[in-house]
């Protein structure tokens, strides 16, 4: 059986456009918020990836950790990303969601445990920032024996011979980073350049769905609509900054960024 | 299984292919970015620790530059006022800059120039690691940039001046609790945006295992220094003699322990217990704490039931870290070495104590290693033999001490 996520992306390419994927995390502003944008956004977007904050991120940028900050300080715990999952996915069970995470939150679950819970609240990937290749093999079978996405990520600095290991190992989709940078970093290299890395990388198996990310805002979405998918994450974050900020509400402010993202790569 | 040390290969090179220790302890949780940066440093570092032209320079600034070897001395007054063990000190703080720091930000400064890099960023908590690194790469002409924690800033000013006059650019870290943990993960963040132009200085024996390897490496200079040093004075290593170190991160310990580790030298490690009847403390070894990642390595740290990591406190900035190096984690498993902590009492009357008798004047750091060594000094005999790494100077805790003691000696 097809995933969902390599389904989105077939009917993606039939529409001639990328994929949009958000990111926001989960508990941001408050657990009830993030699930109602969760809804509102995923009219819009066509995957969804769903932070599941860390204290300690050694990744992120300014606004992923405030967003970050902003869950745990509301007392956010693992069990309950998993319900905001469960109940997001109660409504809307063919939208794709990812979870994006650190792993020792995973390795304090325990894997087994952790990918238990991720198959009954209806994950459908998860991406784990500080497990890289080799070390997530064994991870990574794990995913797929329970049918989930295990997402692999490639960089700028990733040499040509393990990118050819790393999509031989990956399944439905690959995540490309598009500069040396945290996340939320400026787009610090031209979109041209960004896809001709990225067009490298296709190359070595066209068929694989492969997704860009960090740096990109409304400015720079539709020079890089030629990839299979792209992913906006510290824009929205910083747009609940702001909404929170100016006592706007930050459910129907992320609806109307994301629907904006979404002209812009069609 | 019950893990076991080898003898006669060095402890930073008793990993498995994924650089862990005892298969638990270590490794390289990094993401996908500085895979290759860590890629090329470690097979840089590999080249050069068998580059006898290397090997040379480095021994070359270690003396001349660092000074070496720092003294080993009796302390003859504290000796005889506890009536018990003969207490040594490894005077460390002689090192220039005035700590263990220098020899690791020495080192990496020199590999720095051979990787062809011009830009140096390092974290601090003490000031210690941030002040040496500015130092050496003067020395080296590096651009240095420093990340530290801004209620470190605050509270260990000499060391910030120090790097100030330096000319490295002091990056005030203001996330989290806003202490050593969260210089280095700013650090680290910023290398991985960073890292085709700059090099990472890992300040102690942590994060990803390149860093504990050089780390280790660099310091081990302290025992080099001090097996010579104790043959001399006894004329073979004491059968019954105590190796007491502070440990933080744990590099000053490594490096102090480390040509000892096949004798029967007992290694004792003190942790930073934190205020007395304060539920807060640095000390993750003594009280049991849990396997978790920590900047990039499996440890014991210092964590919630999630993997929230911990806040701590203690009044030793540079002590002040909820993990602990892989290879401490190891001893700890292998019972080569055993570990307590020393509150931050215990510590301040040990650096009064030992200002009082002796010509040396230990900061906060080593204060807590004197703090343990006082207690067991009086339950031995004078035939026993304690050595403590005196690996800073009270100077940069001037303000701290004053503060809660109402003077400061020294
Ligand atoms: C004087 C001194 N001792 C000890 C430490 C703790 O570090 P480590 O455990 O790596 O020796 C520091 C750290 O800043 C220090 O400045």
């Amino acid at each position: 059986m097809r995933s969902s996520i390599a389904l989105t992306f077939e009917k993606c390419k039939k529409e001639k456009r990328p994929a949009l994927i958000t990111y926001t995390v989960a508990g941001d502003n408050t657990q009830n918020n993030s699930l109602k944008i969760l809804n509102k956004i995923s009219k819009h977007a066509d995957i969804l990836e769903l932070g599941f904050p860390h204290n300690t991120p050694i990744a992120d940028g300014g606004q992923i950790q405030g967003s970050s900050y902003r869950a745990l300080n509301n007392g956010l715990k693992l069990k309950d990303v998993f319900q905001i999952v469960k109940r997001f996915k109660r409504k809307n069970p063919d939208k794709p969601l990812i979870l994006m995470g650190y792993y020792n939150l995973i390795y304090q679950s325990g894997e087994n445990n952790f990918l238990r819970k991720c198959k009954t609240s209806g994950v459908d990937g998860c991406i784990i920032v500080d497990l890289p290749h080799p070390e997530n093999k064994k991870f990574a079978a794990k995913c797929k024996k329970k049918s989930m996405n295990f997402i692999q990520l490639i960089s700028p600095t990733t040499p040509f011979d393990r990118m050819k290991k790393i999509i031989k190992d990956s399944h439905d989709m690959v995540y490309y980073i598009s500069m040396l940078s945290t996340t939320g970093g400026k787009l610090k290299v031209s979109p041209k350049n960004i896809l001709k890395n990225y067009f490298k990388i296709k190359r070595i198996n066209p068929k694989k769905n492969i997704v860009i990310g960090f740096g990109i805002t409304d400015k720079t979405i539709s020079a890089l609509k030629s990839a299979n998918g792209l992913v906006v994450g510290s824009m929205l974050c910083k747009s609940i900054t702001n909404s929170l900020k100016m006592r706007q509400n930050p459910v129907t402010k992320l609806d109307k960024v994301v629907y904006n993202l979404k002209k812009k790569i069609l | 299984m019950k893990l076991k040390i080898k003898k006669g290969i060095p402890l930073i090179d008793q990993h498995d292919k994924n650089f862990m220790y005892g298969g638990k302890f270590g490794g390289n949780f990094i993401p996908e970015t500085l895979k290759k940066p860590i890629d090329d440093l470690t097979k840089l570092f590999s080249k050069l620790r068998k580059d006898q032209k290397f090997l040379k320079e480095r021994d070359y600034h270690f003396k001349n530059y660092v000074g070496a070897p720092t003294p080993f001395i009796k302390l003859e007054n504290l000796t005889d006022h506890l009536r018990g063990a003969q207490i040594y000190a490894k005077v460390v703080s002689e090192a220039n800059g005035g700590a263990h720091k220098i020899y690791n930000a020495t080192v990496h400064c020199l590999i720095a120039k051979k990787a062809g890099k011009k830009f140096i960023v390092g974290d601090t908590g003490a000031g210690y690691a941030g002040k040496m690194l500015s130092m050496a790469a003067k020395k080296f002409g590096l651009k240095c940039k420093i990340f530290m924690g801004a209620k470190d800033i605050k509270r260990q000013r000499p060391n910030v001046e120090a790097m100030r006059k330096n000319g490295a650019k002091i990056v005030p870290v203001t996330t989290g609790s806003q202490t050593l943990v969260d210089a280095v993960s700013e650090c680290m963040r910023y290398w991985v945006a960073n890292c085709d132009t700059t090099h990472m200085c890992v300040g102690s024996t942590v994060g990803p295992n390149i860093f504990v390897k050089i780390c280790a490496w660099s310091t081990a200079q302290i025992s080099r220094e001090l097996f010579k040093q104790v043959k001399e004075e006894f004329g073979k290593i004491p059968s019954k003699m105590k190796l007491l170190n502070c440990v933080g991160g744990g590099s000053s310990a490594m490096g102090f322990w480390n040509e000892f580790m096949d004798t029967d030298a007992e290694f004792i490690g003190i942790e930073a217990g934190g205020p007395k009847n304060s539920k807060l403390h640095a000390a993750p070894l003594t009280n049991g704490s849990k396997i978790g990642i920590l900047h990039g390595a499996a440890q014991y740290v210092i964590q919630d039931k999630e993997g929230q990591i911990g806040s701590t406190e203690s009044i030793s900035a540079g002590l002040d870290y909820p993990g602990i190096s892989p290879l401490h984690c190891f001893l700890k498993d292998t019972k080569r070495a055993r570990y307590t902590s020393a509150s931050d009492e215990d510590a301040l009357n040990a650096y009064k104590l030992v200002s009082k008798l002796e010509n040396i004047s230990p900061s906060l750091e080593p204060s807590h290693a004197f703090a343990e060594a006082i207690k067991l000094a009086i339950k031995l005999k004078s035939s026993d033999v304690i050595i403590v790494n005196s690996c800073g100077d009270s100077l940069k805790d001037k303000d701290i001490i004053k503060q809660k003691l109402g003077s400061y000696i020294r």
